[in-house]
């Protein structure tokens, strides 16, 4: 697992931080439920989180509100999401923004390589961008041999160590600050070990601001597009986001297709709702709201603007009428703060870029099912994520689709990549004769008649069940029995 | 055809028939809107940004500038920038400060870029308005007040006038109709800089200002 | 219908009715059948006509869940036909509750007079616990001697039945019962039917989890509404006992029904001879 800080440097150009397939999940969650070190901070980190999002939601009832009217935003969006699109595109090419879309990650990447080598660039400082991380955009610029730098603290210190991020607000969330202290010893010339968190927090600063003085590209996500302004709204609490966004001569922004809300209006409650749930603060240090590149009378800021809206996946997910409130998602990680399953494992062990319950929905998109198919049957179902969904997606509901989808025999028409990658004839002939039972009274009856009846040939060993507790065993008569003895 | 074709036909080939209503914004804060006085706006504004670790003055239109001298001087801030066009700026042109030089944005990013990373130690924009709800300075970028002195130099000051407090943000975009023409960079600020990224401990100074003091005019006879 | 999981706005109860179906789910029938038993036994000591229709086997939730809803459908389906009066359905479980309650009508979704019969089924259903505070406004004195509990609600009782402080209630009209709260009281116990099954692991950190924070208030018993989550904990702190060569149970379990019966003079189907 990942919290041993490992030797390597991010620089190591070439050594792609991939990771393993998602098929071998299950082995990467043993490992990960059995790391003491790890379990323990993952609980406390976020025990600390979900108490300080519950102190910002005080008002059960304001709360609802907020929700009803931010899962409204999103689905009316997603409802117009061509037309969207579109009028940002317009809006946005209209204010000088250069609008870029693409497919796939390939697609993402090359459009801003592209921009890279009209520029010269050997530098690109990044703000935090999730969709970059989706892409492998640091790989892909390291193998032209551009540099790719993350400066949020959390993905800095993620790329120090050779890593991708644990968690989508808090990227560095699995180490400790021992660790990172060594890290910075190893790898930062001159700095000696400290564990004093401001001291480690100024050597980050001193680092970065070189990097943003001389960077050639910024480079960002966007947490809101809006499509009457063409506006770029970005949510931070470094400052990294601002610099990068306003010191290089050249923004990249980058999203998913599906970030964009109509009006201006409509980021004011989203804003609220995301930061309060997220990291469970009233408001975020920053909220950036970038309209265009520096116009003829500004004296700074950007001389181009780009935007690439990425697909990858979305356009299958938007299909799908249930599917599509997937999409509604605006990141803000509540769902994996309160997951049990999340807690136990921490976010690498998904082997994805999006951990969590969002993950588990998402990623079948982006990867389909073949690779991710145990994703959705890593869930007990228990509803924490829907319960604090500031957008309301109904998680349980979707990740019980995406197990029939992955478990049904395959089909002509099917809605996503992968449908039926977990079909299994001898699992599902097993289903339909439990359903045959169940279905039928007096089957059932005799049935459990027998179970009861001949309970001492109840199998010792139970699969996973007896992996962790005493065998499950019918009681001597059934309910119904005691029910007739009564009378 | 191109992706931008191929994505749009997707989707266009799923969009639902009918259109969904829009939401109606003032359903959620219509009834929850305070009714507040100036005064108490100013209040919960400054309770706000204090808890991020802001510092607050309240002065007066007349005497921002020595108030300003001061705490220069008490910061011992050597470099004082800020944009010598605005009503603020060609003030602190005739006010004296002791110890600090006062320096007026001239010309593009470019030429000043290395002063303001290195020698500048602080910056003075003024705000456009504030969020009594959550403790935030409203701060557009223009000609005369360039973004980048809000966020380069690492002791940031910025002039809010008390009459400019709104309640929220939605409130503020709402009734000033932003949607009708936005500058470059419309900003909201909380504090100085922070991250919580090292063992969730919180700390100030990241990436941008390490300390934020504002400065609020015309809040005679609503100090407390 | 509001969705579930997603915050269960208030419900409103009907008046107290002659009589109720009782649906016992197919763990209680099978597993623990004396819950079930003290279950009725409370209903018909409150002056409810308890009618158990034969015919019933299972709301079918475990293929809903596992992803087979076609499977699903045909064990609903059949169970569509057991409830011609209009009395309530009582269950003595939250998650196979919450199945009848929004589930149903999904499943059978594609049909609307299907549909129809299952939601009206679904918005008569009740979980055992908020039928008798609500309805039946339970309130016998407690006639045991004092004693410490505490108190494990079910995610589906929580988060779909929105019923997690009605157990507490009940509880607390018990005079000589202290109740306990543990540590990360609304986190899953780790059953979650096939997540069990699929995912050993992680589902046994969670119910070691669960079991341990049980433990730490130094309670006698957990109480639990659902027998899921009942057999899950106790085997679990069952197994723990056995590996540490423990004689005496470490985390004895009970059905609310069975505690309540007991409490209130009557007698549990597990104690009579």
């Amino acid at each position: 697992m990942s919290v041993q800080t490992p030797s390597s440097p991010a620089s190591n150009a070439g050594q792609p931080l991939a990771f393993v397939s998602a098929q071998a999940l299950r082995e990467r969650m043993h490992e990960a439920v059995n790391d003491t070190h790890l379990r323990q901070s993952f609980r406390g980190a976020m025990d600390f989180l979900m108490a300080k999002r519950a102190v910002q939601f005080p008002d059960p009832e304001e709360l609802d509100s907020l929700r009803v009217l931010s899962e409204h935003i999103r689905q009316y969006s997603l409802s117009k999401l061509p037309d969207l699109l579109e009028q940002l595109e317009t809006s946005l090419v209209r204010n000088g923004v250069q609008v870029h879309w693409a497919e796939t990650p390939d697609e993402a990447n090359a459009i801003m390589l592209e921009i890279a080598r009209r520029h010269a660039a050997k530098l690109i400082v990044k703000g935090k961008s999730m969709v970059s991380e989706e892409i492998e955009f640091n790989h892909a610029m390291e193998a032209a041999g551009i540099g790719a730098l993350e400066s949020d603290m959390g993905e800095y210190i993620v790329q120090l160590a050779g890593e991708k991020p644990s968690h989508i607000i808090m990227p560095a969330i699995h180490q400790t600050k021992q660790q990172i202290a060594k890290l910075f010893a190893e790898h930062i010339p001159g700095v000696e070990y400290t564990d004093n968190v401001d001291a480690l927090i100024q050597i980050g600063r001193r680092v970065l601001r070189e990097k943003f003085e001389e960077a050639d590209i910024g480079l960002s996500g966007v947490n809101f597009a809006v499509a009457e302004t063409g506006t770029l709204c970005l949510v931070e609490n470094e400052g990294n986001g601002r610099m990068c966004t306003t010191v290089p001569k050249v923004h990249i922004a980058i999203t998913g297709i599906e970030k964009v809300v109509e009006k201006l209006e409509h980021v004011a409650p989203l804003f609220s709702i995301l930061t309060r749930s997220a990291t469970g603060q009233a408001v975020s240090t920053y909220f950036n709201m970038i309209t265009g590149p520096r116009r003829s009378t500004d004296q700074d800021g950007p001389e181009e603007v780009h935007l690439v809206l990425l697909d990858n996946g979305r356009s299958q997910a938007y299909a799908d009428e249930q599917l599509r409130k997937t999409l509604q998602c605006i990141r803000c990680g509540a769902c994996m703060n309160h997951c049990p399953v999340y807690t136990r494992i921490g976010g690498h062990a998904y082997g994805t870029t999006y951990p969590g319950p969002i993950g588990k929905i998402i990623s079948p998109h982006m990867m389909g099912l073949e690779q991710t198919h145990l994703l959705p049957t890593a869930s007990s179902l228990c509803g924490a994520c829907g319960e604090v969904c500031p957008v309301k997606i109904p998680i349980p509901e979707l990740l019980i689709r995406l197990r029939g989808e992955a478990q049904s025999a395959p089909r002509a028409d099917p809605a996503m990549v992968g449908q039926g990658a977990a079909y299994d004839p001898k699992i599902s002939l097993l289903w339909k004769m439990w359903a045959g039972l169940y279905s039928r009274p007096s089957t059932y009856r005799a049935f459990s008649w027998l179970a009861t009846r001949f309970r001492a040939l109840t199998p010792a060993r139970q699969r996973g069940w007896t992996a962790a507790r005493t065998p499950l065993k019918p009681a001597p008569r059934r309910l119904r029995d005691m029910l007739k003895d009564r009378t | 055809m191109s992706a931008r074709d191929k994505i749009l036909g997707r989707l266009r080939a799923h969009m639902p028939a009918e259109a969904m209503m829009p939401p109606v914004l003032e359903a959620h804060y219509a009834p929850r809107a305070r009714g507040e006085s100036k005064a108490e706006r100013l209040r919960r504004f400054r309770t706000g940004i204090e808890g991020f670790q802001a510092q607050v003055h309240l002065t007066t239109e007349d005497d921002w500038p020595t108030l300003l001298s001061a705490l220069c001087a008490q910061k011992q801030v050597h470099t004082l920038m800020f944009g010598g066009l605005t009503p603020a700026g060609r003030r602190l042109m005739t006010t004296r400060f002791e110890t600090t030089v006062l320096r007026s944005w001239e010309g593009q990013v470019e030429t000043l870029k290395a002063d303001l990373f290195h020698r500048v130690d602080a910056a003075l924009t003024h705000a456009r308005g504030a969020i009594a709800e959550t403790g935030s300075l409203i701060l557009w970028s223009s000609p005369e007040e360039p973004r980048t002195l809000s966020l380069v130099p690492p002791l940031h000051f910025v002039l809010l006038d008390a009459a400019t407090i709104h309640p929220t943000f939605f409130d503020a975009l709402r009734y000033e109709n932003w949607a009708a023409g936005l500058p470059t960079n419309a900003l909201l600020v909380s504090g100085p800089s922070k991250t919580a990224d090292i063992q969730q401990t919180l700390a100030y100074g990241a990436h941008g200002p390490k300390e934020l003091i504002v400065l609020v005019i015309n809040a005679e006879g609503e100090a407390s | 219908m509001s969705n579930p999981s997603q915050g269960v706005s208030m419900r409103t109860y009907p008046l107290r009715p002659e009589a109720v179906y009782f649906y016992a789910t197919c763990l209680v029938d099978m597993f623990v059948p004396e819950a079930g038993m003290d279950a009725i036994t409370l209903l018909e000591r409150e002056g409810v006509r308890v009618i158990f229709p034969e015919n019933q086997t299972c709301c079918g939730q475990p293929a809903f869940t596992t992803g087979f809803p076609a499977e699903a459908r045909q064990v609903v389906e059949s169970q569509l036909d057991l409830f011609p009066g209009d009395y309530p359905i009582v269950v003595p479980s939250g998650s196979c509750g919450g199945m009848i309650r929004w589930h149903w009508e999904k499943v059978v979704g594609d049909d609307p007079v299907l549909m129809a019969r299952a939601a009206s089924i679904g918005a008569r259903t009740y979980e055992l616990a908020e039928f008798l505070l609500h309805v039946l406004g339970f309130s016998r004195p407690d006639t045991g001697p004092g004693t410490t509990v505490t108190l494990h609600t079910s995610c589906s009782a929580r988060r779909e039945m929105g019923t997690h402080l009605v157990g507490r209630e009940l509880l607390a009209r018990l005079t000589n019962v202290q109740l306990v709260h543990h540590d990360h009281e609304s986190e899953c116990c780790g059953f979650g039917g096939t997540f069990s099954l699929k995912h050993p692991d992680v589902s046994m950190a969670m119910v070691s989890d669960k079991v341990a924070s049980l433990k730490a208030t130094g309670a006698g018993q957990v109480i639990t509404a659902d027998c899921g989550c009942m057999l899950n904990i106790t085997q679990r702190a069952a197994r723990e006992d056995l590996e540490a060569g423990r004689s005496v149970p470490s985390l004895p379990g009970e059905h609310l029904a069975t505690f309540l019966l007991r409490r209130t003079g009557g007698k549990p189907m597990g104690e009579r001879s």
